[in-house]
């Protein structure tokens, strides 16, 4: 099929238009989403109109760009599979946004389900409020429901993205991911997002962490260099309850990992942490928000940026602590690494704090290559460039220890060791 | 082995050497002594080839080559080794890791094969509990949370690793109590061979009791204003500073 093709907000909408009689999900939501997003637009397309929320991040390319509705047969399953991290792990896979039977590899402890069969939207995406969530909303047509049982330890669970946007039109898919843990249930999720040519990705994710439930999410994002990827991420977390993240950014022309984490219920743990690696134009954004509305819970973010050539890496990480919340623990740090004169970092941290026992601090660090360090190395024979990459991976390996899962870690190890290869060649 | 004539440098147009005249042949092991500001150290970063210092006059060959036109790895790779008064610390880099780079970076300049982990770790466990280190250190990040002796050992296990043809000491015994500066010493006095030679620089007289210098030299205001056998370092003792440059004047 091939939707009539139109840029910007015009477009979008014209693929709802071409989709909406036989998308799943409630139609009155779909198109209340479908009226914000005609009104709101994406944010930075439209001239003279600046939104807080997106000072550093305009999406006036993805505007420009026109999209094909995602449903070209994709070239074979090896091609695409071969793009894809290999581990010894159970594996939920999505091609184009539309979930893959033959590819995917499904997990015994774990309950799954299409969104694509009969889903419903949660509760916790403000599609109101976010215009990229309005485009999901409005489009979104399947997505993983993952549901690990009370007391389950599903161990880990490798969820797939893969897009091909090769030739013509660039595609579009807007996959509505929930992830459920009950009440002392465990999971280690992989999140791998790799793809080819030209398309936007912009899932939605719904997570509910009940009470003393532990998940572990580790976000890679590898996409093609002309590919645009737009992901935001709703969490709640109930009374002990722990949601561990960690996101690598490696690809993408744009990069958007947007994340609103909520403490419904005292002594809960979130950690928020990323790095990235840019170079050439790349741009990359972390955009976090975490609501403490429970007291005695602990928010901690680290994330690291190794910024090259012309990119730029945006950092945005948003702590309330409301009335009720004593006894919050709140904690953030960005650092930047900038291998060159032209790149760049831009920092915003906003602490906004309605209760009167609280301990919360941020900050932040830019530098370059320390020349003392770089001269030690090569004073013991280690070639510059060789003790360029060593001192760089040592910053980015602080970061990424954070991930305590040996398979997950050898994963993004492996991702880091490719961007060098691809940086190289 | 090393040649120095004449030579000048300068930081940030502040000029520290000013004419340096130095010759260090085969196997011979040289002192340098001096006050505090007298360039020392600025000799030794010189030499191994730091950047932030300007050449403005003079020559340097090591081994017949112009040191001065090498890269600091060249000068590496050619056998030149400096350790640091003050090592530099590495978080996120492994110590055994950074060594086996380093060891491979000169064997691959210089054409040689690499040697493999197993190879390596070998190597490194026995110069390791040669020069009575705890054999974490290896695992350890380079010299993260290293005692002030602990960093100048492990610029020795580098030195005993890379086996250097020259191999410049600044400052290698401060900071150290008596026990280490031996094992320090020792490192050092079981590379001396006809093909090994090393510049020592020091304070004091008391690190040279244990290596003993086929010359020693007295630095003040970058030049080197005396030149003698071991028993000039005993007469500096005596004497102090001062009163020896006041002499030479």
């Amino acid at each position: 099929m091939t939707a009539p093709l139109h840029t910007g907000v015009a477009g979008f909408l014209a693929c709802y238009e071409a989709l909406r009689d036989r998308l799943p999900g409630d139609a009155g939501e779909r198109a209340a989403a479908a009226e914000t997003f005609r009104r709101g637009g994406l944010p930075g397309a439209a001239a003279g109109r600046r939104e807080e929320a997106w000072k550093y991040t305009s999406l006036r390319p993805v505007a420009d760009a026109s999209y094909a509705q995602a449903v070209t047969p994709v070239a074979d399953a090896d091609t695409v599979m071969a793009r894809v991290p290999h581990i010894d792990a159970p594996r939920i896979v999505f091609v184009n946004g539309v979930f893959s039977a033959e590819l995917s590899l499904l997990p015994p402890l774990v309950a799954f389900r299409r969104f694509a069969d009969g889903g419903r939207f949660d509760t916790l995406a403000r599609p109101d409020r976010e215009p990229l969530v309005a485009l999901n909303t409005m489009l979104a047509e399947d997505g993983a429901i993952l549901h690990v049982p009370a007391g389950v330890d599903a161990g880990l669970v490798h969820l797939v993205n893969v897009t091909s946007g090769i030739g013509g039109a660039a595609v579009n898919c807007h996959p509505r991911h929930r992830i459920d843990l009950s009440a002392g249930a465990k999971l280690v999720l992989l999140e791998t997002s790799v793809g080819e040519g030209q398309y936007l990705h912009n899932p939605v994710f719904e997570v509910r962490v009940a009470q003393d439930a532990v998940l572990t999410h580790v976000r890679l994002q590898d996409e093609a260099t002309t590919a645009f990827h737009l992901s935001t991420l709703y969490a709640e977390i109930a009374e002990g309850g722990t949601y561990d993240s960690f996101g690598l950014n490696l690809g993408s022309r744009i990069a958007r990992t947007e994340a609103h984490v909520r403490f419904a219920g005292p002594k809960g743990t979130a950690h928020l942490n990323g790095a990235q690696l840019l170079g050439g134009t790349q741009h990359g954004d972390f955009t976090t928000v975490v609501t403490h509305d429970a007291p005695s819970c602990a928010s901690r973010q680290t994330v690291k940026n190794v910024l090259a050539g012309r990119s730029q890496g945006v950092f945005q990480g948003r702590i309330e602590v409301a009335r009720v919340a004593q006894k919050t623990d709140g904690y953030q740090m960005n650092q930047a690494l900038l291998l060159s004169p032209d790149a760049e970092i831009d920092t915003k941290p906003e602490l906004e704090i309605f209760a009167d026992d609280v301990k919360c601090s941020h900050g932040a660090t830019v530098g370059e290559l320390d020349a003392d360090q770089l001269f030690y190395l090569r004073s013991r024979g280690i070639p510059d460039a060789e003790a360029r990459s060593i001192l760089v991976r040592a910053f980015l390996a602080e970061a990424l220890d954070a991930v305590k899962n040996e398979m997950v870690r050898g994963v993004l190890d492996r991702a880091v060791e490719g961007w060098w290869e691809r940086q190289a060649a | 082995m090393l040649e120095i004539r004449g030579l000048r440098a300068a930081i940030e147009d502040k000029p520290i050497l000013q004419g340096i005249d130095l010759v260090i042949p085969d196997g011979e092991v040289h002192a340098i002594m001096g006050p505090n500001g007298s360039g020392k150290s600025t000799l030794s970063y010189v030499l191994s080839g730091r950047e932030d210092y300007a050449v403005t006059g003079g020559s340097a060959t090591f081994d017949g080559r112009d040191l001065l036109a090498m890269s600091p790895e060249e000068r590496a790779a050619a056998g030149l080794f400096l350790a640091f008064q003050y090592p530099v610390e590495l978080p996120g880099v492994g110590n055994a890791n950074f060594l086996r780079t380093a060891l491979n970076a000169q064997r691959r300049a210089r054409g040689e094969s690499e040697l493999d982990a197993v190879q390596f770790l070998k190597l490194a466990r026995a110069e390791t509990k040669r020069l009575a280190m705890p054999e974490d250190m290896l695992r350890r990040n380079v010299n993260v949370g290293f005692s002030g002796g602990e960093k100048k050992r492990n610029e020795v296990l580098q030195m005993a690793i890379l086996r250097p043809r020259l191999a410049i000491l600044d400052e290698t015994d401060s900071g150290l109590d008596i026990d280490a500066l031996k094992i320090v010493a020792e490192g050092v006095n079981a590379l001396r061979r006809p093909d090994f030679s090393a510049l020592v620089i020091t304070h004091y007289q008391r690190l040279l009791d244990y290596i003993v210098p086929d010359r020693v030299h007295v630095l003040a205001g970058g030049r080197i204003v005396r030149s003698g056998g071991p028993e000039l370092a005993h007469e500096l003792e005596a004497k102090g500073y001062a009163g020896m440059i006041a002499e030479a004047a």
